[in-house]
């Protein structure tokens, strides 16, 4: 196979995938508005204290957006699994983890991206001031790629199980760890007027690891969990 | 002869003999390693300057920890190798380790809030160290939780084995991200080299403890992959002569 019909198989999936989605529209819009949803509860939650919001805003919508990817995760490779498209990528001559790789990229286009555009509104609504909410945009371009290639091996492994919805929040959630810390105290950082160009550093050696390892694994479980 | 043992040691039944005769020593090894352990922790080490005597549940605590981490290791190697090489045996070892690594953290976990009890003046502290064992408890919790969904064992003991290496490079990365986040816990004090912070009468029983864990380790992971080879294979002729004579 030459590399130019790779690059047409991944343009392909990659169109495929958005189609679906537009066609799909209440799929793209439920894990925003969960997003917007649970950012909204803490106020609620916790008292409208302006200083105590602003204190824990980064962290809370950085936890929202860490579920809202969570609740989206499936997604990525249950359609296709329950009609037999995937056993299809398997069988076909491409290599599994660039195929995997168009199906992460456009379901980050899908749940990620619109997660980055409804952000600063929420950051408003917390309370942070300018500097943060841009820094609040930048981690969340940065991260939240992250999360939808590091979820995509916990989907390709429990693609096959009847209930791996709960199991799948157990396996994913301990690895978000690193990125939830990074990114929080980095808007957190901003906020204090401080310089953050360590965090965001990290963050962009996070994607890259995720970026480079996370397909090959997800092929590998794909391929356990089809076998 | 180095290639023949190994594949000698792959054979499950080979395997099954071997395991059987080594247990009985690693067992005696372990009591009596961790009596002197405890004889020494307990009774010879002075009490601490600025801890009294609380600090002897050290002597659990990170030998508790230690293992935590080394069990995962051993367990994702395992994996990669029954992985790559397609060993039956590396499978089992790697999902038999996983329920003990995952007792020996929770053990660490334990002692640890214990010993905070009296030093920090609360059980719970979100300190670096406490933390990342909590994730890595979260961690074995998702490799049994996987390894227990799929119904097909063999398929699920390959699954599990990625997920022990997605977790193993993870480990490194959450442990320092942890790390810079908070911490409270007094730094290491064995690991330098040059010079550990930690008297000789109080190093022999916590390195005999450390041994002895690991004697444990050994012994039980070889009786639980016992119990698994003999389940997987009890279709084979070998199993059943065994199921016979006894």
């Amino acid at each position: 196979m030459t590399s130019d019909s790779l690059t047409r198989a991944f343009a392909l999936l990659l169109k495929r995938d958005l189609v679906l989605a537009v066609r799909h529209r209440a799929e793209m819009i439920n894990p925003l508005l969960f997003f917007v949803l649970v950012t909204s509860l803490f106020p609620l939650g916790i008292g409208a204290d302006p200083k105590l919001l602003q204190a824990v805003g980064p962290g809370v919508i950085w936890v929202a957006a860490l579920l809202a990817a969570l609740l989206s995760l499936e997604g990525i490779f249950r359609s296709d699994f329950e009609d037999g498209t995937l056993e299809q990528f398997l069988l076909s001559s491409h290599p599994v983890s660039v195929l995997v790789l168009a199906k992460v990229l456009a379901h980050w286009l899908i749940t990620g991206l619109p997660l980055l555009v409804i952000s600063p509104l929420l950051g408003v609504l917390l309370g942070l001031p300018g500097d943060a909410i841009i820094i609040l945009l930048v981690t969340l371009a940065l991260g939240t790629p992250v999360l939808s290639l590091i979820g995509a091996v916990g989907v390709a492994l429990t693609v096959g199980l009847r209930k791996g919805g709960m199991i799948l929040s157990l396996l994913v959630l301990p690895l978000y760890v690193p990125l939830l810390i990074f990114a929080a105290s980095a808007v957190d950082t901003a906020a204090a007027g401080l310089p953050v160009t360590a965090h965001l550093s990290l963050i962009s050696a996070l994607l890259v690891l995720a970026l480079s390892l996370s397909p090959l694994a997800t092929a590998a479980a794909l391929r356990i969990s089809l076998s | 002869m180095f290639n023949n043992f190994f594949h000698k040691m792959a054979s499950p039944k080979y395997f099954y003999r071997i395991s059987g005769r080594l247990i009985p020593w690693l067992a005696i090894a372990f009591v009596l390693v961790t009596l002197a352990g405890l004889y020494y922790g307990l009774v010879k080490a002075p009490p601490d300057y600025q801890q009294g005597d609380s600090y002897r549940i050290m002597f659990i605590h990170v030998p508790a920890a230690w293992m935590s981490m080394f069990v995962y290791v051993v367990m994702a190697t395992a994996g990669a190798i029954g992985l790559i090489w397609r060993i039956k045996l590396a499978e089992v070892v790697a999902i038999s380790s996983a329920s003990i690594g995952a007792w020996f953290t929770f053990l660490a976990l334990v002692t640890g809030s214990i010993w905070g009890k009296p030093m920090w003046g609360t059980w719970w502290v979100w300190d670096a160290r406490l933390t990342s064992e909590l994730i890595l408890l979260f961690l074995y919790l998702g490799v049994i939780a996987l390894y227990n969904a799929i119904d097909d064992k063999r398929t699920a003991a390959r699954a599990v084995a990625i997920l022990a290496l997605v977790g193993v490079i993870n480990i490194p990365i959450i442990h320092y991200s942890v790390e810079w986040w908070n911490t409270l816990h007094q730094g290491p004090t064995v690991t330098k080299l040059d010079k550990p912070s930690i008297h000789l009468s109080m190093l022999i029983p916590l390195l005999l403890m450390a041994v002895s864990f690991k004697l444990y380790y050994a012994f039980v992971v070889l009786m639980r992959a016992r119990c698994e080879v003999l389940e997987r294979e009890r279709h084979t002729g070998w199993v059943r002569e065994l199921a016979e004579t006894k």
